[in-house]
């Protein structure tokens, strides 16, 4: 009866966007783009502010201290902060406000195909001119907010993904250093098993976890042009995609995950796969930069634990891509199309270097303009900045880049190799298929 | 309702029979009649139509588009996300849904029911502590789904209680990945099902039973009926109702079944077809996967399923019920 309750309310969901859509949309026009910069400050605005800290700690309470403040400079601007949890906030609540002509000004944005999305929809402010500075100031990752050389986001955060390990149970299992090649890796994996060591914990119940593993082998095969016509023209003819899926189902077979793995979730528990390696029940897990903070609420005295290390995902040798490149992505925000332009001066705020220097110590993230990485305090972290300005390239997310639809199936088609239902065909399968619902 | 119609029959009829000469005519009598009708179903047949017949069109509608949520539909691509080579039909996981919800249809039908039919024959004998073993068998329904699915999901971990029980008592062989080994896993969430929804089977079953009147299981008694005898040919016979009853809330209820799977079995397991159902199926598709036209046609294909199950069992099955008899015809 109450899965009864859900249908009724998810049609209704429909229904109610159609009927405020219908009522909202046709009076939009662009007066707020009109308005000239004098009027900065002049009138008293609200801005209401979409982000994804809806769990008390560090982050909302440092995001509260950023809207104070920025009130406090400019008394004309208030601040209305709405926090709601990441993957409601992503699939149901931005895309419904949007739709209804009624959005936030100021929301999450993780970029990719998602950001194009929205853009081609006419739902984003372009604020390539009033943001080169902070543009220069983060490099390449701004790029990943840009769609067709015009900037509508700014990252905050961003970092790369590696291995989180357990220096302590490398130790006992005698491996001397971090694995710097796949061979090494599988050499890691036979020794920590002798050791009676889970050797990775992989979160492959919440899919992404175990698609990730995949999305590095692409990075490591695929030439640079390969993943660009993949994410702009749906393109995934290269044969490295297929080699991709072999490389690791290859891996696979070495039988290096926890048992169960299809049954595990990446973040929630002392039995998700970050609960694993924090409680010390196995060596490594390959995760993105915010592993530690997540680690920190799954230990029993909430902290971080100390024998945490990091180190990046290793060469494949033989493999036709580049072996430097790393996969990462962030968090950023964006402004609404109709959102007055104080929304601008409030990004650009956001990702100052005094902000972002003050943001480093909350341990959420790797902070994105030049000179905030000092405020780091975690050591890990500090590898984790270091390693994303070292790498030779950086690859955003597969399924970001390539957008939710052709993004999920193609973590369903990964998640059938490790179910050992699929095949590495599928998944380039998968892709081509997406696109056509 | 079948008990007040006899009487306003009689009401009806006796009418004539008192003088009224200042009464209403007949014509003021029908017109009033329908402003009655009109008062007190219009505010329901407004908000019936708004958040019920409406949305059912704007689902219909939806799924002929393929749609991204953004903007509005204008991709119309006619039936195919229902038919097309990309369509509901021709995906295999989403004819795991429905083989999986099949499962659990007659699952629930085939288990809760002899069980929960079980239970009561036994509750509804008199004995020592009666009420606090009907209030036990009745605690798992009233527990949210989403408890249980936490709850289990807990106890069916690998080396968690199932698996340490099974080991205590010699069959640490059984163990297996409860909810990760694809070819279980079903039947694992048809067991928690079963586990919270016997308890609504029983006490609609001992509510039955306490419509039974007693003169009848005495005159069984004085007849030298055994209690089984007094069981099978009075009680059940008597019950038959309540049963369908059952029967048809806990059909619609197993094709639609959501909530348990959704926090029982991870989104990788539901992937693969080995957990989902028709709802599930539909969530991940139109929300997460943002297929909002495929999703709204899988809705369609869900209502649609339902709406064919209801009608056949109200015409085959609860014909009789409805009709008034309450065991095998009278006349």
């Amino acid at each position: 009866m109450i899965a009864k309750r859900r249908l009724g309310a998810a049609l209704a969901l429909v229904a109610t966007t159609a009927l405020v859509a219908s009522g909202c949309s046709s009076g939009n026009n662009d007066s707020s783009d009109n308005q000239s910069k004098g009027d900065l400050y002049k009138n008293p605005v609200t801005l209401n502010w979409w982000h994804n800290a809806n769990q008390a700690g560090p982050l909302q309470t440092y995001w509260q201290k950023v809207a104070n403040d920025f009130h406090a400079l400019h008394p004309t601007v208030t601040i209305k902060i709405s926090a709601i949890e990441t993957n409601d906030l992503q699939r149901n609540r931005i895309p419904a406000a949007l739709l209804s002509g009624n959005p936030p000004d100021i929301f999450e944005s993780w970029g990719g195909g998602e950001i194009s999305e929205q853009v081609q929809s006419g739902y984003l402010k372009d604020i390539t001119a009033d943001t080169k500075n902070e543009v220069a100031s983060i490099g390449p990752a701004a790029k990943i907010w840009a769609v067709d050389g015009k900037q509508y986001g700014l990252p905050w955060d961003f970092g790369i993904e590696g291995f989180w390990y357990n220096k302590d149970l490398f130790a006992k299992a005698n491996i001397t250093a971090p694995p710097t090649t796949l061979d090494e890796l599988n050499a890691d994996v036979v020794k920590l098993k002798q050791a009676n060591i889970t050797p990775i914990a992989v979160g492959a119940g919440d899919k992404w976890p175990a698609a990730h593993w995949w999305y590095n082998f692409a990075v490591r095969e695929c030439s640079a042009d390969a993943l660009t016509n993949a994410s702009t023209k749906q393109n995934f003819d290269d044969p490295c995609f297929v080699k991709a899926g072999e490389d690791l189902k290859t891996f696979l077979g070495t039988n290096p995950f926890q048992k169960d793995f299809l049954a595990t979730s990446g973040q929630v528990g002392a039995t998700s796969s970050a609960g694993l390696l924090a409680n010390g029940k196995a060596a490594m897990e390959l995760m993105g930069a915010w592993d530690g903070g997540v680690m920190q609420t799954l230990t029993p005295n909430q902290k971080e634990p100390t024998f945490l290390s990091w180190f990046p995902f290793p060469s494949v040798t033989g493999a036709g891509g580049s072996q430097t490149t790393q996969m990462g992505g962030g968090d950023g925000f964006a402004c609404s199309k109709q959102a007055p332009p104080e929304c601008v001066e409030f990004l650009k705020y956001i990702v100052s270097p005094e902000v972002e220097k003050n943001f480093a110590p909350t341990g959420a993230g790797i902070p994105t303009v030049k000179g905030a990485e000092t405020g780091l305090a975690d050591p890990v972290m500090q590898t984790i900045a270091k390693a994303t300005q070292d790498a030779g390239g950086i690859q955003l997310w597969l399924d970001t880049a390539f957008g939710a639809n052709a993004g999920t199936a193609m973590n369903d088609a990964i998640v059938a190799i490790f179910a050992g239902k699929g095949q590495p065909q599928g998944v380039v399968d998968a892709l081509k298929k997406a696109t056509s619902r | 309702m079948t008990a007040t119609e006899p009487s306003l029959a009689g009401r009806a009829t006796a009418r004539p029979a008192r003088p009224r000469p200042a009464g209403p005519s007949r014509a003021a009598r029908t017109r009033r009649k329908w402003y009655e009708i009109i008062g007190l179903t219009g505010p329901a047949l407004i908000v019936f139509t708004v958040f019920v017949l409406a949305p059912m069109g704007f689902a219909v509608y939806y799924s002929l588009y393929k749609w991204s949520g953004y903007g509005w539909p204008t991709d119309f691509r006619g039936l195919d996300n229902y038919i097309g080579p990309y369509g509901a039909f021709r995906d295999p996981i989403f004819l795991d849904a429905l083989r999986n919800n099949a499962i659990i249809l007659v699952g629930s039908l085939v288990i809760q029911g002899p069980l929960a039919l079980g239970i009561a024959l036994l509750l509804n004998r008199r004995f020592r502590g009666r009420a606090v073993f009907r209030l036990l068998a009745f605690v798992p329904y009233v527990l949210a789904p989403v408890t249980v699915g936490i709850m289990w999901q807990l106890i069916l971990l690998r080396g968690g209680t199932v698996d340490s029980m099974l080991t205590g008592i010699g069959l640490g062989s059984l163990i297996t990945g409860w909810l990760a080994n694809l070819h279980v896993v079903i039947w694992t969430m048809l067991f928690i099902l079963t586990w919270q929804y016997t308890g609504f089977a029983l006490i609609l079953f001992l509510a039955g039973m306490a419509n039974i009147p007693e003169e009848l299981t005495e005159a069984a008694a004085i007849d030298g009926a055994s209690w089984w005898q007094t069981q099978r040919h009075v009680t059940l016979p008597l019950l038959g109702s309540t049963i369908r009853i059952w029967m048809f809330l806990s059909m619609i209820g197993s094709l639609q079944v959501f909530d348990v799977i959704w926090v029982a079995s991870t989104p990788a397991v539901r992937s693969l077809g080995a957990t989902n159902t028709m709802a599930t199926y539909m969530v991940d598709h139109g929300f997460n996967q943002r297929e909002w036209g495929y999703g709204n046609a899988v809705a369609v294909i869900l209502f649609v399923i339902s709406f064919i199950a209801a009608l056949l069992f109200q015409r085959f099955v609860l014909r009789r019920d409805i009709e008034g008899a309450q065991t095998r015809r009278v006349s």
